[in-house]
């Protein structure tokens, strides 16, 4: 395998432009919502609203204003995180997903059949449809570009170095050093989020640098996998099977000639 | 907030929560056929060939159904087949894998249980003779019901195994939606044998009497469902809960059982007004568990509840 190769997204750098978005859109040729009609969401500056099968980037904003002149903006750029255990991977029936050689997750359209497992299985609400394609689809972390060694088009076009592109052991390095930086000029807020490789999931390629907790930007302080659920709810299953084969076991057997005449004089329902 | 709440939907609706109920029913029916065939008289054959048939046509209709869901429906054999490589693709621990897999075997074997009922009825005259011998009876039986148990359980243990509010939140649902298919099972029998001369009345006792019982259970399952969910259960502070106690618990569970026990009288032919409400009861307890969770979704950075 290649070099593990992800992003940084210094969220304290990120300006809003949305240059992200709109570069990814443009070399991924993905198409507009809605014939391109505006649409307003009345939420900040966001109306891309979500990640999604056509919309690969978002650029999140949140206001934390005490009145209009006391607050600040945090503004994030978020992405699939190309989780180092994916639980998309790990609920895929067709095998459409797979790990690169640089450690990223691709969906190959391809494959697909539009099951939808894994839209529910990424723990951060990645994954959506095409309606396009009719496959589930997401960043490949311009997996196209980087086999030809150029770097992903959202990382090229950001004017603020908020999204880095890089093998992870080197990002690693450079989020620490900026986090003890904000650290020591009294932003003690400010975290990493999805570095550690023995954190959650094994870590994310794709890992943040956050100034407030991860639920302010709509992020899941634990993620996990899907098959923690696993062995709980088969052992949860069986045991109501086992039930239920009892229930059967003492209704269904062979009755007594007392109990069939009982039930033929009216105690079960008509026939 | 639990971390299941900052996810997307799958978009499972419709067709997926008829295939729920309807692959509970056929799982359910094949089970309690094998039950009662090993355990039963020979006068409750005749229900044991109509759990059969409920068996294939339900596991047809779930077939159909599925692959009508995928929005490439013409892949559905991606399910089975590693499509750029031709080997088998099966993950053993992905649910929707195993349960492509376990769908298509209880479909064949609740085909071979019905055209051995079908042959034993005189309703066909082909298929190899060996159909109606007792061995191959029993060995049919057994390997269905196992995998009607596993039909009816799997598709719980599956919500379970991603990571969206509700279905992630709870180790229940496998067994809940197991049970729910055995009483929708039962209830499916009741009305359809009674419509068939050729039940008896015994059989039709012991099939109330099933259902009683599972009802029981079903109702300390969806409890202990509930429980479970701990903080996740704030997702039925809405019309859904409303719902899911009125409709499910209330009008599925207890007074379907409160007329098994006797303790309802109103109704002239109470065990087909029970079984109806068993059904509907049944039905919507996989409306609310899809639906509700369905609707938390992510906007912007918010989390958006019903
Ligand atoms: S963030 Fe979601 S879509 Fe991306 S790799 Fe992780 S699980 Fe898969
Ligand atoms: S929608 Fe496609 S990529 Fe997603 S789990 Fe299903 S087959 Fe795999």
């Amino acid at each position: 395998m290649a070099e593990a190769m992800g992003f940084f997204t210094d969220t304290t750098v990120c300006i809003g432009c949305k240059a992200c978005e709109v570069a990814c859109k443009s070399w991924n040729q993905l198409p507009a919502r809605e014939g391109g009609q505006p649409e307003m969401s009345g939420d900040s500056y966001d109306n891309t609203v979500q990640l999604s099968g056509t919309t690969w980037r978002h650029v999140k904003f949140i206001e934390q204003f005490d009145s209009p002149y006391n607050g600040r903006w945090l503004m994030m750029s978020d992405v699939c995180k190309h989780c180092v255990q994916a639980g998309c991977i790990e609920v895929c029936p067709t095998g459409a997903i797979i790990r690169t050689e640089f450690d990223t997750v691709v969906i190959q359209s391809d494959v697909c059949n539009g099951c939808r497992a894994c839209i529910a299985g990424c723990p951060f609400g990645v994954i959506d449809m095409n309606p396009v394609s009719g496959t589930a689809q997401k960043c490949t972390l311009c997996y196209d570009r980087m086999g030809v060694g150029l770097e992903p088009a959202c990382s090229k076009a950001c004017p603020t170095d908020s999204i880095q592109f890089g093998p992870i052991d080197e990002l690693r390095r450079r989020a620490q050093t900026r986090l003890e930086q904000l650290q020591s000029q009294g932003e003690t807020r400010a975290q990493l989020y999805g570095a550690d490789p023995d954190g959650p999931v094994g870590g994310l390629n794709s890992f943040y640098l956050l100034v407030d907790e991860p639920e302010v930007y709509g992020l899941p302080s634990q993620p996990k996998l899907p098959s923690r659920n696993l062995a709980s709810s088969t052992v949860g299953s069986t045991i109501g099977a086992a039930v239920m084969g009892a229930v059967g076991l003492v209704t269904l057997r062979k009755r007594r000639a007392d109990e069939v005449a009982e039930a033929e004089r009216g105690g079960a329902p008509r026939a | 907030m639990p971390d299941t709440f900052f996810t997307t939907p799958p978009d499972w609706q419709w067709w997926i929560i008829l295939y729920f109920f309807i692959g509970g029913i056929a799982g359910g029916s094949f089970f309690i056929a094998t039950l009662l065939y090993l355990l039963g008289r020979p006068s409750d054959r005749p229900v044991v060939r109509l759990g059969y048939y409920v068996a294939f046509i339900g596991a047809v209709v779930s077939g159909l159904l599925l692959i009508v869901d995928l929005h490439r429906p013409f892949r559905f054999w991606h399910m089975l087949v590693e499509s750029n490589t031709g080997q088998l693709m099966f993950k053993s621990w992905t649910p929707m894998s195993v349960g492509s897999w376990g769908l298509l075997l209880f479909g064949l074997f609740a085909g071979l249980a019905a055209l051995s009922a079908a042959r034993e009825e005189e309703r066909v005259r082909w298929g190899p003779a060996f159909v109606v011998t007792s061995g191959f009876r029993t060995v049919v039986a057994i390997v269905g019901g196992i995998l009607g148990f596993f039909l009816a359980g799997y598709t719980g243990v599956l919500l379970s195994v991603t990571n969206r509010p509700v279905w992630a939140d709870s180790p229940m649902l496998g067994a809940l939606f197991l049970i729910s298919a055995a009483s929708t099972a039962a209830a499916t029998l009741i009305l359809l044998a009674r419509r068939r001369s050729t039940a008896d009345t015994v059989s039709l006792g012991k099939l109330a009497e099933f259902d009683k019982w599972t009802l029981v259970v079903e109702l300390v399952a969806i409890v202990a469902f509930l429980i479970t969910l701990g903080a996740a259960a704030r997702v039925f502070l809405s019309v859904w809960g409303v719902l899911l106690v009125v409709g499910v618990i209330g009008a599925g569970i207890v007074l379907p059982l409160a007329m098994g026990l006797g303790w309802v009288k109103r109704w002239t032919d109470r065990p087909v007004m029970a079984a109806g409400l068993v059904l509907m009861g049944g039905f919507l307890l996989r409306v609310v568990t899809l639906l509700s969770s369905e609707q938390v979704h992510i906007a912007g950075s918010r989390v958006i509840t019903p």
